[in-house]
């Protein structure tokens, strides 16, 4: 029994993790209709970036969340700014194009940056310690600090979008751009917002995954289809959602994984596949469109 | 007295289908204009160049002694020309406040706060909390003008304010007109509603087939003038 609650435990903290991975995807797709196939990536490039400058200096995780952050917000604003808003439009297609061919750019210039190699982040020792709940039940500190992020990170999003003039402007936009434009708001600064904030998402992502486990310049893709099976378990009709689709995942994987160290990835899958059998609107779905 | 808002010789495309050619328009501040026309005429497409969602040449469209021809049509509502869509457009993911408070995005100083058009139409109110498609249509037309209010706009477009409305409804809605210009707002009126458009504004442009028909002091029009006007010469 004590096996089972430890299995459900672990796998809401790696759904803490994958909330993380989704909450960008669902971001972008909610306020602009926009794929992003490279989303696993940018956590990937993040993730190496965070590696790159802890190569460079000697600084706490925490430092480099101040130096990575701001690049990708930037990246995020100016991707969108300069590329993306120019394949938006009635053709769905444009935009899964770049954002694929982004995705083998980005897999490339890691490759020759960083070679094929596996590399994680230091978190300065609290990756190794636990906190123990009961008898031999007990959590990991950063699977721990991963969930608290994701949980952070979707209650200030429902805010953001909910109580601001910013998230506001988001919802119009969505609905009905040009609608919006006739209130004043100007859809491509809107839409770059909304990217730099995913991005700023992303690399929070990609720092818990590296200093959870090791990294490659070609993983981004998997990362994607967790973050992808997140969101459609999710449905889009909130952050809270998401996180919830995100925990249903974690927790999947590790009950396959309980059955079998090579199940964990398929159950997911398989919960996935069942949730868009059943709900194919996901289990929190838009309610007012 | 130069014109709040200008066109000159304003042409306007959609692809290579010609939509408007060259639409002589001006009105005053303070004035009520109206522009009336069978569908097709040209009236929207001439309102959405006016308020840059089609392009056009900047010195074709001139308001308050600038050009605006062709600035987006956020860059547009800034200065001061706000529009209350054909078929309202409320937002369906926000409340009726926030559909208002949305008005207000460009943040441009004036007499309209939520407070004022809860004064003006007080039965919103009551259903502030509400989304903005949950309403009857009267209700969403007049959320969808405190909305272009709350820009606090020299210039006011009303898009087919009457469509689809009950004629009590359109009245109510109509006798608001007074309230608002008398805090200084030009006001320009698309109807299909003739007899309306004569009644509630000064002026008349009638556009036919992309250009203006005819033009005159709305009391003064005759039925015959403007059904010719209207319909085309072959129909009179």
């Amino acid at each position: 029994m004590i096996g089972w609650i430890d299995t459900v435990l672990q796998g809401v903290m790696l759904g803490g993790l994958y909330a993380l991975f989704a909450m960008g995807l669902a971001l972008m797709f909610g306020v602009m209709r926009l794929v992003n196939i490279a989303h696993g990536d940018f956590i990937v490039l993040a993730a190496f970036l965070a590696i790159g400058v802890a190569l460079g200096v000697q600084i706490t995780p925490a430092l480099i969340v101040l130096v990575v952050l701001p690049v990708m917000l930037a990246v995020g604003y100016g991707l969108q700014r300069g590329v993306l808003n120019r394949t938006l439009g009635k053709d769905i297609l444009p935009p899964l194009l770049v954002t694929f061919g982004l995705s083998i750019v980005i897999q490339n210039v890691l490759l020759e940056a960083f070679s094929a190699d596996s590399r994680s982040l230091s978190a300065g020792g609290i990756e190794t310690q636990s906190l123990r709940i009961a008898g031999d039940l007990a959590v990991g500190w950063l699977p721990l600090l991963t969930l608290v992020a994701a949980l952070a990170l979707a209650s200030g999003l429902e805010w953001l979008f909910g109580r601001t003039r910013l998230g506001r402007a988001f919802r119009a936009t969505s609905d009905d751009p040009e609608a919006a434009a006739l209130q004043g708001i100007d859809h491509r600064h809107v839409y770059a917002l909304a990217t730099a904030i995913a991005f700023g998402v992303v690399t929070v992502a990609g720092l818990f995954l590296a200093m959870r486990t090791t990294v490659a310049p070609s993983d981004g893709p998997a990362y994607l289809l967790y973050a992808f099976e997140a969101v459609i378990i999710g449905g889009l009709g909130s952050f809270w959602g998401t996180l919830v689709g995100g925990l249903v995942l974690g927790v999947a994987q590790g009950i396959g994984f309980r059955f079998d160290p090579g199940w964990g990835i398929l159950v997911g899958h398989l919960v996935f596949l069942a949730v868009l059998l059943v709900r194919p609107q996901g289990l929190f779905p838009r309610t007012r469109d | 007295m130069s014109a709040l808002l200008a066109t000159h010789g304003l042409a306007a495309f959609y692809g290579d289908f010609q939509a408007l050619f060259g639409i002589d328009f001006a009105i005053h501040a303070g004035e009520a204009v109206g522009i009336i026309g069978a569908n097709g005429a040209g009236k929207s497409t001439f309102l959405k160049t006016v308020t840059g969602l089609l392009p056009a040449a900047p010195e074709r469209i001139v308001f308050d002694g600038r050009p605006i021809g062709g600035l987006p049509a956020a860059a547009i509502v800034r200065r001061g020309i706000a529009m209350v869509p054909e078929g309202r457009r409320l937002f369906p993911s926000l409340s009726v406040e926030e559909n208002l408070l949305i008005g207000g995005y460009a943040k441009r100083a004036g007499p309209w706060t939520p407070a004022r058009v809860y004064e003006l139409f007080p039965a919103l109110r009551e259903l502030r909390a509400l989304p903005g498609n949950a309403l009857s249509g009267g209700q969403q037309q007049m959320v969808a003008i405190g909305r272009a209010l709350l820009a606090n706009p020299r210039l006011l477009i009303c898009d087919e304010i009457s469509l689809g409305l009950s004629p009590l409804v359109v009245q109510g809605l109509y006798q608001t007109l007074p309230a608002m210009m008398r805090e200084g707002l030009t006001v320009i009126i698309v109807e299909q509603d003739v007899g309306l458009a004569q009644r509630t504004t000064s002026r008349l442009y009638c556009f036919q087939e992309g250009r203006v028909s005819l033009q005159g002091a709305s009391s003064e029009l005759t039925r015959t003038a403007i059904s010719a006007a209207y319909f085309g010469s072959t129909a009179a």
